[in-house]
Order: structure tokens, then C-alpha cells, then sequence
């Protein structure tokens, strides 16, 4: 098998561990501590928020337009499905205007 | 909330329910999905590694840094480091999510963590903080649909990615970032959720442009987390 191969191979076996791990660790304290548990519910927003931020950074009119667009249709209630749409139609629409 | 919430479902229609929540993720991930086969063709890839890649890894951005630093021609160990790298922030969401699969068997758990991708993981929180169970069956239901068609697009990709006019044109390159600020925004009741959203935006700049992507995004989300259990939970003040 190729080096590729045996790459992905190894990539593979740690990403799974990277997913397993967290558990298999905090799994083996009795009681979690409040703060660990504090730390644990911001989870979400942070790691989440690394995805955008440095995206949202390097955006131009149009991208930061669209990511405007979506935080405005989840305030207002929308679901993920119409703020998804909405959002990349402006994208797509900017982009071919300012292009 | 209604009653029905906290009743004991069939496992096929919990099944169905993971699979409905799959939808926007899969409409989302799509793009990226196939722009995953092409770029892996075009850094030398053969189709079957393409696939291989999406079916073992099963991690976007990392499969993304993995090709590219293929076509750099860097030593493989590092290869391996930073597919470990991006992939580390999924530590946190193990040990975030395990709270709620505590009922799961040994099995079923080792299953599913294989499937913990950012927006699994974003999609079962989502669904604790409605107060409803994490059953297996609704977890697959999520994932099933998820992995198959990410699969499926590296395959598709990689055999006619070239036929993409011009992806940028199409928005394909952002779609990504737009849909995780709906899962940010989606957690915004959680308590400390701005001050926690203003660190890791912050923290993961900085980090991007001095330290570099992709430890950009452990870094980002060490802060945020660290202040999050650093400050005293609104409740109590």
C-alpha cells in the first residue's frame, strides 16, 4: 500500500481517538466539578465560533452581508434551513453585483 | 415543552427524526463534500484514496488540510500532526456529549463517537437543551444520512469536479462559515454564550495570524471554554 495510504490510515486511527477520548477521560472522574461542567456547556459556542471568526475576517461585502443576513434570520426565529437559503442567495447574488 | 418530549419513542421514529435534523446539515456539507473529491484528484490522489479519505477520516477541514500539505510534499508524520491538530477540538465535544450518552452500551458508544462531526455534535446539544434524549436510534438517524452522502461526494467529486464552472461564482467556497454561525447563534440562551462567542472569536484571530491554521481553532476554543468555567454561571449572581 502506498504512503497515502498509511497517512489516512494514521489520520484516521487519531481523529477516532480525538472523539472517543474526551469521553474515555472526563468518564472516569466520579463527579464532575462545576466548573469543568461550566466549561463543558461553552463548548458549542466556542469551538463553533473558531469556524467562523477568522472566515468572517478575511470576508469581503458579500460574504460579511450573508453572515449578517443569517444571524438576523435566526434572531427572528427562523429555522436553519431558511437562514441557510437566504443567507447564500445573498452571497451569490453579491458576489455576481460587486464581481 | 410538550409532554410527548419526554415519552419513550419507537427507535424507528427516532430514526426518522435524526434523519429529518440531517437535512440542512447534508444541503451544507454538500459543496464541500465534492470540492473535497476535485482537490483531492488535483493534489494527486487517486479516486479510491479520495473516498477512503471521507470514509475513515470523516472530518472536513482536516481532509482539506491533509490534501494540501500532500501537494507540498511534506513529511508524513506532519501530515499526520496536523490532521490530529484540527481535529482536536473533537475532545471537547466527546467529553461534552458523553454526559448524555451515558445509557448508550459499550458498543454502541464506540460506534458512535466515530460519527461525531461538528454538526452531530451541534445538532444532539441542540436537542438536550429541548430536553429530549439522545437515543442511539435518533443519533444514526442523524449521522447515517450525513456520512453516506459525504462519502458518496468525494467519490462523485473526484470523478467530475473539473465540470464545476466556477465555484466562487457559486458561493460553494462560504457556505460553510454561513451555516456555523446559524449553529452559534443557535446556542445563544446558554449562559455566558456572548462573552464566550466575543474570547473564541478573538482569541482565534489572533491566534490565526500569529500562530497559524489550523491550531487556530483549539486555541479559540481553549479560551472560550476556559472562560466559560473561569466565570461564575449567571444563575449565581
Amino acid at each position: 500500500m502506498s504512503t497515502t495510504f498509511w497517512i489516512i490510515v494514521a489520520g484516521a486511527v487519531l481523529t477516532y481517538l480525538t472523539r472517543a477520548g474526551g469521553h474515555l477521560v472526563l468518564s472516569r472522574f466520579e463527579r464532575i466539578h462545576p466548573r469543568v461542567e461550566a466549561g463543558l456547556n461553552a463548548v458549542p459556542a466556542a469551538v463553533l465560533t473558531t469556524l467562523v471568526a477568522p472566515a468572517a475576517m478575511e470576508g469581503g461585502p458579500a460574504e460579511l452581508a450573508a453572515l449578517a443576513t443569517a444571524a438576523v434570520i435566526v434572531l427572528w426565529g427562523g429555522g436553519m434551513m431558511p437562514m441557510f437559503l437566504t443567507a447564500a442567495a445573498v452571497l451569490i447574488l453579491l458576489r455576481h453585483l460587486l464581481a | 415543552m410538550s409532554a410527548h418530549s419526554y415519552a419513550a419513542q419507537r427507535p424507528g421514529d427516532e430514526f426518522l427524526q435524526g434523519a429529518r435534523a440531517s437535512f440542512p446539515v447534508v444541503v451544507a456539507a454538500a459543496p464541500f463534500g465534492l470540492l473535497f473529491g476535485t482537490l483531492a484528484m488535483e493534489n494527486g490522489f487517486t479516486i479510491f484514496e479520495a473516498v477512503f479519505m471521507s470514509a475513515t477520516i470523516y472530518a472536513g477541514a482536516s481532509q482539506m488540510v491533509g490534501i494540501d500539505l500532500f501537494g507540498a510534499r511534506i513529511a508524513p508524520w506532519m501530515v499526520v500532526l496536523s490532521i490530529f491538530a484540527v481535529n482536536f477540538r473533537h475532545v471537547l465535544y466527546s467529553a461534552t456529549i458523553g454526559r448524555h450518552i451515558a445509557h448508550w452500551t459499550p458498543l454502541q458508544r464506540f460506534v458512535g463517537f466515530f460519527f461525531l462531526v461538528d454538526p452531530q455534535f451541534a445538532e444532539a446539544e441542540k436537542r438536550v437543551e429541548r430536553g429530549q434524549r439522545i437515543g442511539f436510534a435518533w443519533y444514526m438517524g442523524l449521522g447515517l444520512p450525513i456520512y453516506v452522502c459525504w462519502v458518496a461526494e468525494a467519490w462523485l467529486g473526484a470523478l467530475f469536479g473539473r465540470l464545476i464552472p466556477d465555484p466562487h461564482a457559486l458561493g460553494l467556497d462560504f457556505l460553510l462559515p454561513i451555516y456555523f454561525l446559524g449553529l452559534v447563534m443557535s446556542f445563544r440562551k446558554r449562559p455566558l454564550w456572548l462573552p464566550v462567542v466575543g474570547v473564541s472569536a478573538l482569541a482565534s484571530i489572533l491566534a490565526y495570524k500569529t500562530v497559524g491554521s489550523p491550531w487556530h481553532v483549539s486555541i479559540g476554543a481553549l479560551a472560550g471554554v476556559a472562560l466559560g468555567a473561569l466565570l461564575p454561571p449567571r444563575e449565581a449572581e
